[in-house]
């Protein structure tokens, strides 16, 4: 069996996703700033009703999940420089997995379950 | 004589040159933004979940600690933003001269801390 522990084969992949993602969420950004200033839902009516559409839904979710994949590369770019042990390398690693896999979740019961 | 291995540096001796800066505060900010996620998301959840619990998240929004804490988050994200559209052009040989780089590099760290003052003092 040939295994691979080391090397690249996954860098080309994240570094595209990395940069995906980042446009998706800046768009978002963008959009959601043109929304919050020109509509100004200064109340919960207004505010729950522009994020109760379920394009809106859609649309926070997909900003979302682009954000938790996004910072998983980064999160994990930073605890490839500093944590050096391999154990508590992988154990760091797998703690910020599941918390971005618990937010993924959060993110569609916050979506869809407004009031 | 060996060389003595590892080498330590002393990171306060170190100069970094502004683009270097520019690289490290990205990655600053983006480990700030990371960590606040849950607190980003409870706030989310409090100002969609019900008419009580949009209450609740107005009255965070008016404390001071609050307040302080997403300026900080707006400081993170407007810097982290600006920094990732300067590394998105330098992808695609944007701005990558000396010249040009050192400029971006003064535009993202100088329009990132001007609009967190200017939405500062807009919600004061």
């Amino acid at each position: 069996m040939k295994r691979i522990v080391v090397g690249a084969h996954y860098g080309l992949r994240d570094w595209l996703v990395q940069r995906v993602t980042a446009v998706i969420m800046a768009v978002f950004a963008l959009l959601m700033l043109f929304i919050v200033v020109f509509h100004r839902p200064e109340h919960y009516g207004a505010w729950s009703a522009l994020m109760s559409q379920q394009w809106m839904r859609l649309a926070s979710l997909l900003f979302l999940l682009s954000l938790f994949w996004h910072a998983w590369i980064g999160a994990r770019d930073i605890i490839m420089d500093y944590v050096k042990p391999d154990g508590a390398r992988l154990a760091v690693q797998v703690v910020v997995v599941l918390l971005l896999v618990v937010y993924a979740l959060w993110s569609i019961q916050i979506l869809w379950g407004i009031y | 004589m060996a060389k003595l291995r590892p080498k330590y540096l002393n990171l306060f001796e170190i100069k970094l040159p502004i683009p270097g800066i520019v690289s490290i505060l990205h990655r600053v900010s983006g480990a700030g933004l990371f960590l606040m996620l849950p607190f980003v998301l409870y706030l989310l959840q409090s100002s969609l979940q019900s008419p009580s619990s949009y209450i609740l998240f107005r009255d965070l929004l008016s404390s001071v600690l609050v307040k302080l804490l997403l300026l900080g988050l707006l400081w993170a994200f407007l810097h982290h933003f600006a920094a990732g559209i300067r590394y998105l052009l330098l992808d695609i040989h944007v701005g990558t001269a000396l010249a040009p780089a050192r400029a971006s590099s003064f535009a993202v760290i100088g329009v990132s801390l001007v609009l967190t003052v200017l939405f500062g003092v807009w919600m004061w």
